[in-house]
């Protein structure tokens, strides 16, 4: 098939209409859902990988109209490079836990609800939905529905929980509309293009992208905003556990990367530097609490407050000054940390998962010695780890080494110094799960766990290995639509 | 004084209630009317940003973009009246934990 050929396809649309179909498909048929997403889910992977192949054949970000209404009037949907590596992670994220979940034992509980697979597909149709948007409104409308998707997931695991996530989201959600609402009262249109190529704005641009900065802000958990996060991602079932903590509080974030670098607001850099200290807060502060945490499900949600602090570096390192040699590859570094934590975070998840399911509870000090009757799994948490930390080879370990290229060529020394201290404090609240699972031990599984479910959580891991051993490809496709060129990159 | 204007002081004063009822309220039923409030405050905002251009009939979009967020909202209340019904049954409170909504006058 030729570029062409793919282009007459309509694929971007597919992206976002095959999960929501899926989900009223999925919603009538109640228990029978599981057989409808598994039947589906490797669909939507083939559309993203097609829409990813045509990006990276055209080299340019493709665009759509939706109902050959043009912009400013309709609603325009553009995937670029960004887009296309976030939707075939998500999508690979989302099969991974898809499979996980209708292999599932019989005391899968929650999970096994009838409402489980209208929600998942719900879920993914949002993330999508977000990736693809080209429009600010139309990114507030698919955040919400992902919003009530990930709370109504948290609800399987904890009503007061899924409260608390759900006030947060609100007062989020309300904020940024603010943001949205004055956007369009200073410039009479939403397009993210158009707003982008209208220049640099005035001050009311710079306000109102503070105020979505804010909103959003509260639905990514940035430190201060952190509070709903473990809670929520802590005690749901596994498989929600796995799709929230991996993939959804990247859609805000990714949001934040389309305002401050695509739309690009005049900022003094005083804010860019805020998002950096809180993201330096929110890696020191996350860490230190998944080492006091004694269940295993807690330490890999607080290891996700860490990890998304990492995310907002990108703001005080690339940021304000936008045409330095290094900000195209500090920009990349930071999307290819977000990509192999979805990876990683999703693995570490379900191995926990499997844990649970075999021994019954999470609680560290019960698990010694599993490593005997679970290899494969502690073998997918330890590869998770290892990719958590940034160690090399992992994709996480490109994001951490062009991120801090980018620092101390900036002079950035302190926020270098917090990067590699950060992957230090990783390290530390994950090896100690590891080590007491890998001691010698009395734990003995009540229960025992298929292989072809226990190798789930390992190929998710070893993917995030793999983003750092083939980093070339993606990071090709990360600059496309770029407008920044990348002088110095991953050689 | 102009009809945006109007807009603009209705739709703000609402944001300024709303707030003041989200962040001082403990019973989360009047914590999601906060919410209600604030959004109605806030789509004000964005219809009277519709008739700022001064053309003869006002901009569309807006228009469009309330009902959608009016759409948005009301699920967002109605999943969260779901949650709070769930959480009075479950627990006999209508609050968080940590918060008393004897302080709610």
């Amino acid at each position: 098939m030729t570029a062409s050929g793919l282009a007459a396809l309509p694929l971007l649309e597919l992206t976002v209409v095959l999960p929501l179909a899926g989900l009223l498909l999925a919603l009538p048929l109640g228990h029978h859902g599981a057989r409808a997403t598994l039947a589906l889910a490797p669909i939507i992977l083939l559309v993203t990988a097609l829409l990813c192949i045509e990006i990276m054949w055209s080299g340019a970000p493709i665009e759509r109209v939706a109902g050959g209404w043009d912009v400013p009037l309709g609603i325009a949907l553009r995937a670029d490079g960004i887009s296309g590596a976030f939707l075939l992670t998500t999508a690979l994220v989302a099969c991974a836990v898809a499979v996980f979940q209708a292999q599932g034992g019989q005391d899968g509980g929650a999970t096994r609800r009838s409402t489980f697979w209208p929600l998942f597909l719900a879920t993914w149709g949002a993330l999508n939905a977000v990736f693809v948007s080209g429009d600010l409104f139309n990114l507030y409308v698919a955040l919400e529905l992902l919003t009530l998707a990930a709370v109504a997931m948290v609800a399987y695991g904890s009503t007061e929980a899924a409260m608390r996530y759900l006030l947060f989201a609100l007062s989020g959600s309300l904020v940024f509309l603010l943001g949205v609402a004055l956007i369009y009262a200073g410039s009479g249109t939403f397009d993210i293009g158009l707003l982008g190529s209208a220049g640099a704005g005035d001050t009311a641009m710079t306000v109102a992208a503070a105020f979505m900065t804010a909103g959003l802000l509260a639905k990514a958990a940035l430190f201060p905003f952190h509070a709903w996060l473990p809670p929520a991602h802590g005690n749901a079932p596994t498989p929600a556990s796995a799709l929230l903590s991996a993939l959804v509080v990247k859609a805000p974030f990714f949001i934040l990367v389309r305002i401050w670098f695509d739309i690009g607001p005049e900022t003094s850099g005083v804010l860019m530097q805020l998002l950096g200290y809180l993201g330096v807060a929110a890696i020191l502060y996350g860490s230190l609490l998944a080492m006091r945490q004694e269940r295993l499900k807690l330490v890999i949600a607080y290891s996700t407050v860490a990890q998304l602090g990492y995310l907002f570096l990108v703001f005080p390192l690339a940021g304000a000054a936008q045409d330095l040699p290094w900000t195209a590859g500090t920009w990349s570094g930071a999307i290819f940390h977000a990509l192999s934590h979805a990876l990683a975070k999703a693995a570490l998840f379900l191995a926990a998962g499997i844990v649970i399911e075999a021994v019954g509870h999470d609680r560290l000090q019960g698990l010694a010695g599993l490593a005997r009757d679970l290899p494969m799994t502690v073998f997918a948490f330890g590869i998770a780890a290892v990719s958590i930390m940034g160690l090399p080879p992992s994709g996480a370990f490109i994001g951490k080494y062009l991120m801090l290229t980018g620092a101390l060529a900036g002079g950035h020394v302190f926020l270098a110094i917090v990067m590699i201290g950060g992957g230090l404090l990783a390290a530390a609240y994950l090896f100690r799960p590891l080590r007491l699972m890998l001691l010698a031990g009395e734990t003995q599984p009540a229960k025992a766990i298929a292989r072809r479910r226990q190798v789930v959580p390992l190929l998710l891991a070893l993917a995030a290995v793999g983003l750092g051993i083939a980093a070339s490809l993606p990071y090709a496709l990360l600059q496309i639509g770029r407008s920044l060129t990348a002088t110095e990159g991953i050689e | 004084m102009s009809t945006a204007l109007v807009y603009a002081l209705c739709g703000a004063s609402l944001v300024g209630v709303g707030l003041y009822g989200f962040i001082t309220r403990a019973h989360l039923l009047r914590r999601i009317l906060a919410f209600n409030i604030i959004g109605s405050g806030i789509f004000l905002l964005l219809g009277g940003a519709g008739s700022r251009q001064g053309a003869v009939s006002p901009d569309p979009v807006p228009q469009a973009v309330i009902i959608t967020g009016i759409v948005v909202a009301l699920s967002l209340t109605a999943l969260a009246v779901a949650l709070l019904v769930r959480l009075v049954e479950d627990t006999g409170r209508a609050t968080l934990p940590g918060e008393d909504a004897s302080r709610d006058a």
